[in-house]
C-alpha cells in the first residue's frame, strides 16, 4: 500500500472527496454512455483520428468551454470565500491551490485553446486553403494540449494541486516550501501543452505564409488572419523561453539542481524573469487574435470596411515587438533599481499607443456605419469602453513609482481581469456566436444571447470594479481572508454578487446551445450575417475540402466585393482535391505523453523511461511511414456540392439579411 | 503529387516546400531555446557556490576533438547534400554515413567529458554554474543524439526507396538541422569553453 500513498491528496477536505466521487461517476457515465450508444467507432473514426482543421478546432472549442467552467468554479469559490470577513468555506492552503489552478486553467487551458479553436476553424477558410500546412502535426498539437490539460486537472484529486500561484515564483515553488507534487503538475502539464502550442505556431505561420489563395497578398489578408499570424510569431519566439524555465524548475524539484534555489549559486529571480519573458508576450498571444475577431465583427455589423487596415497591421507588429520589452514591469518592487524600472515603465506605457490606434480604428469603422446590434456586436461594443478602462489602469500600474502602492493588491487583480475578460473572453464569446452557424449549421438564439451579454457585463462590472477601490485601500491579493475591521466586507460582497451573475451568464450560454440546437431553423444559407471575408464564401456547414474550387482574390474583403461589386471568386473547372489521411498516432502520442508526464510528476522512473521510449518509437514510425494522402474525385465533389443545392460565388443570393 | 522538375528535388513538391519553410521556423524557435540556455549560462557562470569554477574543470583536449569532429561532420553533410543534388545516391549515402560516424565520435567524447566533470566533483547538483553548464551542453548533446537516430532512419529510407522527392526533402531538412547544431556548438566553444579557460 505504501506505493499508493503518494497519490493521496495531502490536504483533503469533504469538497475534494465529493469531487473525486463526481469525477469517477462522470467518467464511468461517459464510458458507459458511449458504449451503450455504440459510439466508440464513430468517435475513433471521426474525431480521435481526425486531421481536419475544422474538427480539431471544434475539439479545441469544447475543451475550452469545459475548462471555462472548471476555472469558473475556482473563481466562484474564491469570491464566496472572500464575500464576508473570517469566512470558513476554504482554509488558507485550499485557497492557495484554488487561485493557482484558476490562473493556470484560465490562461493555459481555457484562453489558449479558445484562440487555437478560432485559428484552426477560421484561418484556413479565410485564406482559401484546404487545410493547414501540416494537418497531422495539428492533430498532435491538440492531443498534447489535451493531455496537458487532463494531467493538470487530475492534480486536485491525485496527489494535490499546485499552490504557488500561477506565476509559481521560486523559492516558494521549490521543494522546501511546496512539498506536495502539486508544483510538479504545474511544471510538467504546462510543458506538454506548451510543446503543442509551439507546434501550432510553426504550423500556422507556414500555412499563412505559403497557402494563401491566388491574389491574396499579405496586405489583402483578412484582419483575423493577420492577428493570428502575429500571435503565432510571438508563440514561436516566446514559448521556447517557457520550455527552458519549466525544464529548470522541473530539474530543481526532481533532481535537486540549483537553478532557482537560494544556495550554491542558484538565482530565484531568474525564474521570475524567464517566466515573464514568456508571460508578457503570452498575454498578447491571447489579445491579438481577440482584436482580430473584434475587427471582423465590427466591420461586418457596421457594414463598412475596416478603418485603417494598414495601421491595424502596423500596430499589431509594434505590439508584438514591444511585448518582449516590458517583462520587468511585473516585478517593479523586487529591487532592479530606478534606471531599469524607468526604462521598463516607458516601454510599457508605449504599448498604449498602438493599442489606442486600434481602439480609434474600431470607432472610426463604426462611424457613419449602419450598425446592427447583434450579440457579437454587443460584445464588441461592450469591449471598447471596458477594455479602455483596463488599459488606462494598466498605464497607472506602468508607472513604477506608483506601482509600489498598487503592487500585489486587488487593484492589480482588477486591472488584468479588466483587460482579459472584456478583451479576450468577450471576444471568444463574440467569435463563438458569430462563427457558430458556419460550423454547426444553425444560429444561436439572439434573445438568450443578449441576456447572456448583459449578465456578463453587469456581473463583470460588479465583480471587478470594487476591487480597484479595495486594492487602493490596501486589500492584498491572494489573502484567503480578512478581518471585519478592514472595512473590505461590503465591496467584497458586491464582488461576489457580480461573480454569481457572471456564473449565471455562463450557464445561459450552455442553455442557449441546447435551446438553439432544438429550435433554431437549419435553412440559414451560407452567409447568415451578411459578412465580408472568404470564410463565408463556402457552404454551411463547411464541407471537408472547404472550397470546391480555389477562390481568386482581389481585395481584403473578397466575399463582400463578390456580393457588391460582382467580382468572380470561383473560376474554372472542379478538379480532384488532395486530402491528408486520418491517423491515430497523434491520439496515441497524447496518451503516452500523459503517462510520461504522470510518471515524471511522481518520480516513477521506470514507467517514465518506457513512455519516453514509446514517444520516440512513434516518431520513428512516422519517419518510415509512407502516407501520400488521398484524392476526392470530381464526381464525388459534384455530388457533395449538389447536396448543398447552391454554389456560392456563382451568383448573388437573395439571402443576405440577418436572421434574428 | 505534382512534381516540379525545374526545382531541386527537395523543393519539387508543394508539401516539400512547406516542410522546408516549417523547419526554418522551427529553427527560429530553436534559436530562442538556445538563446535562453546561453543567457542562463552567462548568469550562472560566476555563481559557483562551493563548487568548482569553469577554469578548474574545463579540459582543452576533448573540447578540441569535439569541435574538430563536429565541424568536419557539417562539411561532410554539405557534401552529402551536394551529391544528392547530382543524383549520386551512393556518394550521398557515404557522406551521410561519415557524418553520423563523426557525430557518434562527438557524442562519445562528450560522454567522456561529462564523466570527467562527475569525477572532479562538478555534478548536476553542485552549483548554479554546473547546472547551467550541463543543461546547455546536455540539450545540445540530446539534439545530436536525436539527430543520429534521425539520420540513420533517413539513410535506411534512401537505401530502400531511392532518391525520391520525399527522401530528398527529409535529407535536406536533416542537413539544416545538423548545420544548426554545428552553429550552436561554435557558440558553445567560443563563449563557454574559450571564455571559461581564459
Amino acid at each position: 500500500m505504501e506505493f499508493f500513498e503518494r497519490f493521496a491528496v495531502p490536504h483533503a477536505s469533504p469538497m475534494i472527496y465529493a469531487s473525486m466521487v463526481a469525477i469517477a461517476l462522470v467518467s464511468i457515465g461517459i464510458v458507459v454512455g458511449i458504449t451503450y450508444f455504440k459510439k466508440w467507432g464513430y468517435l475513433w473514426r471521426e474525431w480521435f483520428t481526425t486531421v481536419d482543421h475544422k474538427k480539431i478546432g471544434i475539439m479545441y472549442l469544447i475543451s475550452a468551454l469545459l475548462m471555462l467552467f472548471r476555472g469558473g468554479a475556482d473563481a466562484i469559490l474564491m469570491r464566496a470565500q472572500l464575500s464576508a470577513p473570517e469566512m470558513k468555506l476554504l482554509d488558507a492552503q485550499h485557497y492557495n491551490e484554488i487561485f493557482t489552478t484558476h490562473g493556470v486553467v484560465m490562461i493555459i487551458f481555457m484562453a489558449m485553446p479558445f484562440i487555437f479553436a478560432f485559428m484552426n476553424l477560421i484561418v484556413p477558410l479565410q485564406i482559401g486553403a484546404r487545410d493547414v500546412a501540416f494537418p497531422r502535426l495539428n492533430a498532435l498539437s491538440f492531443w498534447l494540449f489535451f493531455a496537458g490539460a487532463m494531467l493538470f486537472n487530475i492534480s486536485f484529486v491525485v496527489g494535490g494541486s499546485p499552490d504557488a500561484g500561477w506565476t509559481s515564483y521560486f523559492p516558494l515553488a521549490g521543494n522546501d516550501f511546496s512539498t506536495s507534487v502539486g508544483t510538479n503538475y504545474y511544471m510538467i502539464a504546462i510543458q506538454i501543452s506548451g510543446i503543442g502550442s509551439l507546434m501550432t505556431g510553426i504550423n500556422m505561420i507556414t500555412t499563412i505564409l505559403k497557402m494563401r489563395a491566388p491574389g491574396m497578398t499579405l496586405m489583402k489578408m483578412p484582419m483575423f488572419t493577420w492577428s493570428a499570424f502575429i500571435a503565432n510569431v510571438i508563440i514561436v519566439f516566446a514559448f521556447p523561453v517557457l520550455t527552458i524555465a519549466l525544464l529548470m524548475g522541473t530539474t530543481d524539484r526532481l533532481f535537486g539542481t540549483n537553478f532557482f534555489t537560494t544556495t550554491n549559486g542558484g538565482m530565484d529571480m531568474l525564474w521570475a524573469n524567464f517566466f515573464w519573458v514568456w508571460g508578457h508576450p503570452e498575454v498578447y498571444i491571447l489579445i491579438l487574435p481577440a482584436f482580430g475577431i473584434y475587427s471582423e465583427v465590427i466591420s461586418t455589423f457596421s457594414s463598412r470596411n475596416l478603418y485603417g487596415y494598414k495601421s491595424m497591421v502596423g500596430s499589431m507588429v509594434l505590439i508584438s515587438l514591444l511585448s518582449f520589452l516590458v517583462w520587468t514591469h511585473h516585478f517593479f518592487t523586487m529591487g532592479q533599481g530606478a534606471l531599469t524600472n524607468s526604462i521598463f515603465s516607458i516601454t510599457t506605457m508605449a504599448i498604449a499607443v498602438p493599442t489606442g490606434v486600434k481602439i480609434f480604428n474600431w470607432l472610426f469603422t463604426m462611424y457613419k456605419g449602419k450598425i446592427r446590434f447583434t450579440v457579437p456586436m454587443l460584445y464588441s461594443l461592450g469591449f471598447i469602453p471596458l477594455f479602455t478602462v483596463g488599459g488606462v489602469t494598466g498605464v497607472m500600474l506602468a508607472m513604477s513609482a506608483a506601482d509600489y502602492q498598487f503592487h500585489n493588491t486587488m487593484f492589480l487583480v482588477a486591472h488584468f481581469h479588466n483587460t482579459i475578460i472584456p478583451g479576450v473572453v468577450f471576444a471568444m464569446l463574440a467569435g463563438l456566436t458569430y462563427y457558430w452557424p458556419k460550423f454547426f449549421g444553425f444560429m444561436l438564439n439572439e434573445k438568450i444571447g443578449k441576456i447572456t451579454f448583459w449578465l456578463l457585463t453587469v456581473g463583470f462590472v460588479l465583480a471587478f470594479f470594487p476591487m480597484y477601490i479595495t486594492g487602493l485601500d490596501g486589500q492584498a491579493r491572494r489573502m484567503y481572508t480578512y478581518s471585519e475591521a478592514t472595512g473590505f466586507a461590503p465591496l467584497n460582497m458586491l464582488s461576489f454578487v457580480g461573480a454569481a451573475l457572471m456564473a449565471i451568464g455562463f450557464v445561459t450560454i450552455v442553455y442557449n446551445i441546447y435551446y438553439s440546437f432544438k429550435n433554431s431553423p437549419r435553412d440559414i444559407g451560407s452567409d447568415p450575417w451578411d459578412a465580408r471575408s472568404l470564410e463565408w464564401a463556402t457552404h454551411t456547414p463547411v464541407p471537408e475540402y472547404n472550397f470546391a474550387r480555389v477562390p481568386q482574390v482581389a481585395s481584403s474583403e473578397a466575399f463582400w466585393d463578390m456580393k457588391k461589386k460582382g467580382h468572380q471568386l470561383f473560376k474554372g473547372e472542379i478538379k480532384d482535391i488532395h486530402m491528408p489521411n486520418n491517423s491515430g498516432v497523434p491520439f496515441v502520442m497524447g496518451i503516452i505523453f500523459f503517462i510520461a508526464g504522470f510518471s515524471f510528476i511522481f518520480a516513477m522512473w521506470v514507467p517514465a523511461v518506457i513512455a519516453l521510449i514509446g514517444i520516440f518509437v512513434c516518431m520513428a514510425l512516422r519517419s518510415f511511414e509512407q502516407d501520400h494522402g488521398r484524392h476526392i474525385h470530381v464526381k464525388e465533389i459534384k455530388e457533395i456540392e449538389a447536396q448543398y443545392g447552391e454554389v456560392p460565388g456563382n451568383e448573388n443570393r437573395s439571402h443576405t439579411t440577418t436572421r434574428v | 503529387m505534382k512534381i516540379d522538375h525545374t526545382q531541386p528535388l527537395e523543393y519539387s513538391t508543394d508539401q516539400n516546400q512547406l516542410n522546408i519553410l516549417g523547419f526554418w521556423i522551427f529553427l527560429g524557435a530553436e534559436i530562442m531555446l538556445f538563446a535562453t540556455l546561453f543567457t542562463s549560462y552567462f548568469i550562472f557562470e560566476g555563481r559557483t557556490g562551493s563548487g568548482p569554477t569553469p577554469a578548474e574543470i574545463f579540459e582543452i583536449t576533448p573540447v578540441l576533438i569535439e569541435t574538430f569532429v563536429l565541424l568536419t561532420s557539417s562539411f561532410t553533410i554539405g557534401l552529402g547534400v551536394h551529391a544528392m543534388r547530382l543524383g549520386r545516391k551512393n556518394a550521398m549515402l557515404t557522406f551521410f554515413g561519415v557524418t553520423l560516424l563523426l557525430g557518434l565520435v562527438f557524442l562519445g567524447v562528450e560522454i567522456y567529458e561529462f564523466m570527467h566533470y562527475y569525477h572532479v566533483g562538478a555534478t548536476y547538483q553542485t552549483s548554479g554554474f554546473t547546472a547551467g553548464l550541463l543543461t546547455l551542453l546536455g540539450t545540445h548533446g540530446a539534439h545530436v543524439t536525436l539527430g543520429l537516430f534521425w539520420g540513420l532512419f533517413i539513410i535506411l529510407q534512401v537505401k530502400k526507396r531511392g532518391l525520391t522527392p520525399e527522401n530528398a526533402n527529409k535529407s535536406f531538412i536533416f542537413s539544416l538541422y545538423w548545420h544548426f547544431l554545428d552553429v550552436v556548438w561554435i557558440f558553445i566553444f567560443s563563449f563557454v569553453y574559450l571564455k571559461g579557460m581564459m
